[in-house]
């Protein structure tokens, strides 16, 4: 059976692995390829690099850094960040990653996923979602997240972009639920639940975790198929093994 | 020893060369007929869809060239189905090495596709290719298509219904996961394919 996946997010800014609270005020947490070889050494089952400084700038992302880490780590990876043609996506593929994951770009041109999965097959092609629940209760996306200069949040509506982003070819969704982000008070769950619902492809939680009662809740209630974290196992606080442990006692199949 | 990889146009390329050279065996790109005649191992890789793949090596005129070898080749992912007769991904004749025909993984209510994740091997038989395989051995799948069991399977896995995930049928082997990114058990299994 497909076990659940814990995937660690690296946010790295100019080569750096870095993390920030609900987006902003960024702090150093240390070497990319330090910090990947670590994780896959305890037993993460895929890793995410977000370019948080490509997209904003309107620039893609270099694939020096992106070959350094493919030619180090046997577990898959995920680059994201300001990856906006197929072009740029085939330079990041090309250099070793496994899958690109497409964000504002994508809400820009949406015709941008339909033209990734065509060149590349709808595996590696993953849409990353920025959400975030409006005064009125609906939840919506927003776009250039990463700089607060240009961030800003959009009228379409969560649920409605999940289905039209599997419509036109995405492999898999991130879905990151701001509102929980970097506060370490769980998963939104009710947003997870109801994007499950409308989402027939894999599911790749994001934003809330803070315990390890975080992931279990997420996966047993949410039936997502992914967690993603960054704070938590960048500060120690929660560790994979222990993690793991913690899923199995919990009847959740994980990778041993 | 020289392994060559047959460029074959997929973007997973560059993660199996890396693979190689983590078990010390720089592997160049070819889609030379007479270096991958030459070559002891043969590993035909494949990221993306079945019908352009086979285009790419018939404009290289390597389809004669992979059926007539007799060194041990491995098909990895895309690379493992091309083995088969057919397949239902846009109505593909493929190299016809294995007398089946590739098929879409169904979806079902709670049943995600593509089928993406670490997934349990299940050996169906003893070979050198499998040696040392822990019991409780995963693999990383990133797939919509895939074979069916019969007896060309080492290894299966099951995801809703029972595919295979290790193939050889004679020279031919097959693997429809990602040893280049299956961790210590994708090592061993690459390890063990130099060794045959």
């Amino acid at each position: 059976m497909l076990t659940r996946r814990l995937i660690p997010c690296l946010d790295v800014r100019d080569g750096r692995v870095v993390k920030g609270v609900r987006f902003r005020d960024h702090v150093d947490v240390g070497d990319i390829l330090d910090l990947a070889l670590r994780y896959r050494g305890e037993g993460a089952d895929e890793l995410v690099f977000y370019d948080i400084t490509a997209s904003p700038q309107g620039r893609e992302v270099g694939t020096a850094w992106v070959a350094r880490v493919a030619a180090a780590i046997d577990i898959p990876f995920c680059v994201a960040g300001g990856i906006a043609s197929v072009d740029g996506a085939r330079a990041v593929l090309q250099a070793g990653a496994d899958k690109i994951s497409v964000n504002s770009p994508a809400l820009a041109r949406p015709a941008l996923i339909a033209e990734l999965a065509d060149a590349f097959g709808v595996q590696c092609v993953v849409v990353g979602i920025d959400s975030l629940r409006d005064a009125d209760g609906e939840w919506r996306v927003r776009q250039y997240s990463g700089d607060p200069q240009r961030a800003r949040a959009l009228a379409r509506p969560t649920l409605d972009w999940i289905e039209e982003a599997v419509a036109l070819g995405a492999g898999e969704i991130v879905l990151n639920c701001m509102g929980a982000d970097g506060v370490r008070e769980g998963y939104d769950l009710p947003q997870l639940r109801a994007a499950r619902a409308r989402c027939p492809v894999p599911l790749v939680a994001s934003g809330g975790a803070g315990a390890v009662e975080h992931f279990s809740a997420v996966f047993a209630e949410a039936d997502v198929d992914a967690a993603l974290a960054a704070s938590v196992f960048h500060s120690g606080q929660v560790a994979i093994p222990a993690l793991k442990r913690h899923l199995r006692e919990q009847g959740l199949e994980v990778r041993p | 020893m020289s392994v060559v990889l047959v460029d074959g146009g997929g973007t997973n390329i560059g993660s199996v060369r890396y693979a190689l050279q983590r078990l010390g065996v720089d592997a160049p790109l070819t889609t030379d007929a007479a270096r991958i005649r030459a070559a002891s191992h043969v590993i035909l890789p494949g990221v993306g869809a079945a019908g352009p793949a086979m285009r790419r090596l018939a404009d290289f005129d390597l389809v004669g060239t992979l059926r007539s070898l007799r060194q041990p080749v491995l098909g990895v992912c895309l690379g493992m189905q091309l083995l088969f007769e057919h397949s239902e991904e846009a109505d593909t004749p493929c190299l016809g090495l294995i007398p089946a025909a590739v098929r879409q993984l169904p979806a079902a209510p709670g049943l995600r596709v593509p089928h993406m994740g670490w997934n349990r091997l299940l050996p169906r038989r003893a070979h050198a290719l499998l040696a040392g395989l822990p019991d409780e051995a995963y693999a990383y799948f990133v797939h919509g298509y895939a074979a069916p069991p019969g007896p060309w399977a080492l290894a299966g896995c099951r995801h809703g219904e029972d595919f295979s995930a290790i193939v050889q049928k004679e020279n031919f082997y097959g693997m429809q996961f990602h040893p280049e990114r299956s961790a210590a058990v994708g090592s061993l299994l690459l390890k063990n394919f130099l060794t045959l």
